[in-house]
Order: C-alpha cells, then structure tokens, then sequence
C-alpha cells in the first residue's frame, strides 16, 4: 500500500504526537523517505522521490531527484511467536473495516474528534508552481550553507535530452562555486533548496526555515564571556593532538547492527528460535540495496548518453 | 523563553573536561496530520495482523525477527535486544579534529547547542578556542540507551553537535566519475557563469518564510467553514530547445524572468 506508506512517514516525522501509532520498522523510524515504500508496487529499480522543472533564467529542463542516503540500522521484521511475519494493516476504529491506501486520507485535527480531511492533490494545487518548478533565482557562496539548516540530500539527474544544459549547469556552478537556491514543495510540504554542483553532479539540499532553528538567545545560552587564555590554549592542544585530514568511516559503523549480527549468527548456529520464512515474503526490507545500484547505474545512463550525442 | 536541556554529559577532548547541557536547535513546525477513513472521518488505527490467520496480534506478543538473506527468519526476544544496548556514560569523547569541509552535508543530521553545566568557564574556553581552530571536532556519546557520533562545530559562536549518520546510510556516490567537460560550448559556458554572477547575493535564511505553512493552514480554515476552493492553475513552463537563446534572453533581462520572457 503505497499511498499510505508514505503518509505514515510523514505523520510520525511531523510531530512526536502520542496518538500516532504509525512508524516504520524497528531502526528506520523517521528516516524512510518515501522513495522506498512508493517505490514497490513500480519499477524494481527505484523511483525518483520528485520530478519536475530546474529553472536558471530562461533555461528549463526536466530533472528527478534521487535519495543520497538511506534509512540505516538493522531492518527488523515485526513476528508472530511462532515466527510467521506480520503484516501492518490500518482499520476504522469506528467500523472495525480493515482500509486500503485509498481509503485513507489527511486529517487536521480542529477540535476535539474533529478534523478537516485535505486531499494530496489540494495541497499541491497550493502552490501548483512550487510544487513542479526549482527556480533558481539567487546564488550564493558555496561556504554560506551552514550545516544547521541542512536536512536532505538528493542527487538531481536530467531527464530526456536535457544532459547538456544540466551539465552546462554543473560546469558554471562548479566555476563560480555558488549554490543556487530555490523554494519548492515535495509531498505537502515546502523547503528552501540549496543545488549544489558536486564531483559532476547536481545535488539537491532541503533546507530548515530560518524560524525552524533557533537562535542561542532562543535556547537561552548565557552570553559569551571572554575566556582565560591558559584554558584556551589547553583546549587548542588538545585540537592539535587530535588533528586529521579526514573522517575516519569505520568510527561511523553502526555498532548496534554489529552486536545484533553477530546475536543472530550465533542463534543461526544454535539453530534455536530459527524458522523458515514463508514462500510469498512481503517485500520490504532488501529494497535500499536495489535504490543504491539503481542511482549510480541511473547517473552513468543519463550523463553518460550526452557523451554519445 | 529559554529552551529545556535534553542531556547532560562531560565533553572530554584529551584531558580537557567540559561539561555541558544539550538542548535541540530545531523547532519543528510542520503542520502535522492524522491519518483518517475517508469515509466516516475517523481516525486510523495501525496493527500488525498474522496473515495466516487473518487475526490481529497484540503488541505484547509481538517479537522481532530478522531475516536472513537465505530466507530464513531468526526470533529475537526484547530482553536479549535490552542486553545489547549500550552501557550508559555521561562521556562525550572528542575523537578527532578535521577541516570543515572533510564532513560532506549528506552526514548531518540533527543539531544540539551545547550549553554550559555549571561552571562556564571551561565552557568559554570551548567556543574560544573553536573559533580559533577552523577545525570541526569529531565525537561520539551514548544518549539514551543509543550511540551517537556528531560534529562539534561553532553556530552563531555557540559550540554546538550536529549528529552524523552512519556510513552504511550514506549511498558511495564519490564514485561517480564526472565526464569530461570539453564538448560544452564554451559560448554558453561563459553566458551561464554570467548569469550565475547577475544572481549572485549572499545566503540570508532569514529571508525565506514558510508561505506554503500559511496557505495549507489557510485551506485548512476555509474548508472548515465549508466554503468551496479552486484550485490554482501553475503557468506554464516550456522546456528550453534552444540553450544559446535562453541563455542571451536571460542575460538581456538582467536576470529577471518577468522582463525576459515579455
């Protein structure tokens, strides 16, 4: 149920609300993007989480975004004890009626038990343009992106005939080093966006509204008093000692997967609470390794062709 | 209005001691929906139903299990998954000090200010010497019963940890070779780099408001007094065939869209 798959995202991403009894599966909570379970009943090789329209003055071409990340942690199916797999289903509470996607819709709660249904095509008719168009139309320093408003990261590909403005675009970004930014809308909600050019490609950062973060005066940090020069100085040793060029990936392994791994390797050999998974597995968790190949295999396809033509 | 701490802990670069308060830099305010049946306008509820049976499983009777690439399915209990959680410590260490530019975007995820605890004079000492260094700090902690790693960096000359993904969750995409550039047309690589400096303007967030929020509280209200809404039609936007063109107009317009396409 693709539809309802991706509401759930949103519901549990968009507030912290004690009622809501969606989620994803154990170790993805929040972090699904969408792409995943709208991806499963299309191609096998993943779907773009936007299509639309990159605008630069006058130059438009059709572009699709693409996750750069995916949900991590170790993907952990919910079981009956007697190990058969559950499946998540959403039923009325009024009528006990077990729903479908498309029976199912957005709710905004206006009063005790009360709410105002809102369809996706009704918030998207909001800003009908935002919610196609990434019109560029201001650049800025590469380096004035701050890391606080960051949210996701995506990867633009150019659709159909459109490589050589989009590499025109890389090109003249790269040189000027400036990110362009837009404001634009994906599934019911809108985000600045920062498109960066990066190693070749165009990349797609959402961004936090100013009023989203807050200022130290907002949390209510004490002003900055001038240090003693002696602790300064123990601390800019430390930095020294410390100092590297670069991240070291294997402190960014997700320790708890390991642990977890390695408890069910030593369950697989003891063979204890081992079942067989039925014949028609629900597919649901293997998908992120297919959207990996997939957006590398799809940046050599489309940037590659322009080569060719 | 002062924010509440989420986390206490000690940030330990070396020997050097700081201890501080954690308080979230985010304040969500997305407009948050229920999920409702169509047809009645009541919420939704969510279970786990055994397909076998058809019959719905009750939370507390429900366990995890992984599956195997083979296919098969191994049960765990939420007491053996209780005994892998990490042991708890108040230690938030500084692994290591990198250029600002070693953390690619992709990484970050969710910014914490560090607030002093107590004494702040080793506190002062921290966002000094930060600003001093150019350099990002790389650290890990255990907060709540979870591993963390994040970035300690300067936000507004406040220390602050922006939490960083785990490797495994960011796609390998380095790997892409971009193609040479030779065939672009130098004419048009030119007249693009001038549009991009006819646009050129520093980053001001501040100057980017949530009009969306606004008008789907606003349909929100209008539907609920019952009254009608039309939906807005998008202009249209035809797709560039001729980039030496696009680009001349856009230059002549000074940037300006509205000029250029009159």
């Amino acid at each position: 149920m693709p539809k309802a798959g991706a509401k759930s995202t949103r519901a549990k991403q968009s507030s912290g609300s004690k009622k809501e009894a969606k989620g994803a599966s154990e170790g993805k909570g929040g972090k699904a993007k969408g792409a995943k379970g709208e991806g499963k009943s299309r191609t096998p090789r993943g779907r773009p989480v936007w299509s639309g329209t990159l605008a630069f003055g006058l130059v438009t071409l059709p572009v699709e975004l693409y996750p750069t990340t995916r949900p991590g942690g170790i993907s952990l199916r919910m079981i009956a004890p007697d190990g058969t797999p559950l499946s998540r289903r959403y039923f009325c509470e009024a009528d006990g009626e077990v729903l479908s996607a498309d029976e199912i819709v957005r709710g905004y709660p206006v009063g005790d038990d009360e709410f105002v249904m809102v369809e996706d095509e009704e918030l998207e008719a909001l800003d009908p343009d935002r919610s196609r168009v990434i019109d560029l139309d201001v650049f800025v320093p590469r380096a004035d992106l701050d890391p606080s408003y960051v949210q996701n990261t995506y990867v633009l590909l150019p659709g159909k005939d459109a490589a050589t403005a989009y590499r025109l675009l890389v090109a003249s970004m790269e040189e000027e080093d400036r990110a362009g930014i837009a404001t634009f809308v994906m599934r019911g909600t809108s985000y600045p966006l920062a498109i960066v050019s990066v190693g070749g490609t165009l990349r797609g950062m959402t961004l936090r509204y100013h009023d989203e973060v807050r200022s130290p005066e907002d949390v209510g940090l004490p002003e900055l008093e001038t240090a003693d020069v002696d602790d300064v100085k123990a601390i800019e040793a430390a930095v020294k000692a410390l100092a590297a060029d670069a991240l070291a990936t294997s402190e960014f392994q997700d320790e708890r997967k390991e642990r977890i791994t390695k408890l069910v390797e030593k369950r697989l050999k003891s063979g204890k609470g081992v079942h067989e998974a039925p014949e028609e597995e629900e597919p649901s968790d293997d998908e992120d390794e297919t959207v990996i190949v997939d957006v590398m295999q799809l940046l050599k396809e489309s940037l590659g062709k322009a080569a060719r033509a | 209005m002062s924010a509440r701490a989420i986390w206490k802990g000690v940030l330990r670069l070396e020997d050097v001691e700081v201890p501080v308060k954690l308080y979230s830099a985010i304040e969500d305010k997305r407009v948050s929906f229920r999920l409702l049946h169509r047809e009645d306008g009541v919420p939704v509820k969510q279970v786990m139903v055994n397909p076998d049976t058809g019959k719905v499983v009750e939370y507390e009777d429900i366990q995890r299990g992984y599956v195997t690439p083979e296919g098969r399915i191994v049960s765990l209990d939420p007491s053996e998954l209780d005994e892998l959680e990490p042991e708890p410590s108040r230690d938030i260490e500084v692994l290591r000090f990198v250029p600002p530019d070693a953390i690619e975007h992709r990484w970050f995820e969710r910014p914490y200010y560090l607030g002093p605890d107590g004494d702040a004079d080793a506190y002062f000492a921290l966002a000094a010497a930060l600003a001093r260094v150019e350099r990002v700090g790389v650290a890990r902690w255990v907060m709540r019963a979870k591993e963390y790693q994040g970035a300690l960096r300067l936000h507004e000359g406040y220390p602050m940890l922006v939490t960083l993904k785990h490797a495994e969750e960011v796609l390998p995409l380095e790997e892409f070779e971009p193609r040479s550039e030779k065939d672009l047309d130098e004419k048009q690589l030119k007249m693009a780099r001038q549009l991009i400096q006819m646009l050129a303007d520093d980053f001001e967030p501040e100057a980017y408001q949530d009009e969306y929020r606004e008008s789907v509280l606003a349909l929100i209200e209008s539907k609920r007094e019952g009254k009608k809404v039309r939906p807005k039609k998008a202009p249209k936007r035809p797709r560039t065939d001729d980039l030496t063109a696009a680009l001349e107009r856009s230059l002549a317009a000074g940037g300006d869209k509205a000029a250029a396409s009159a």
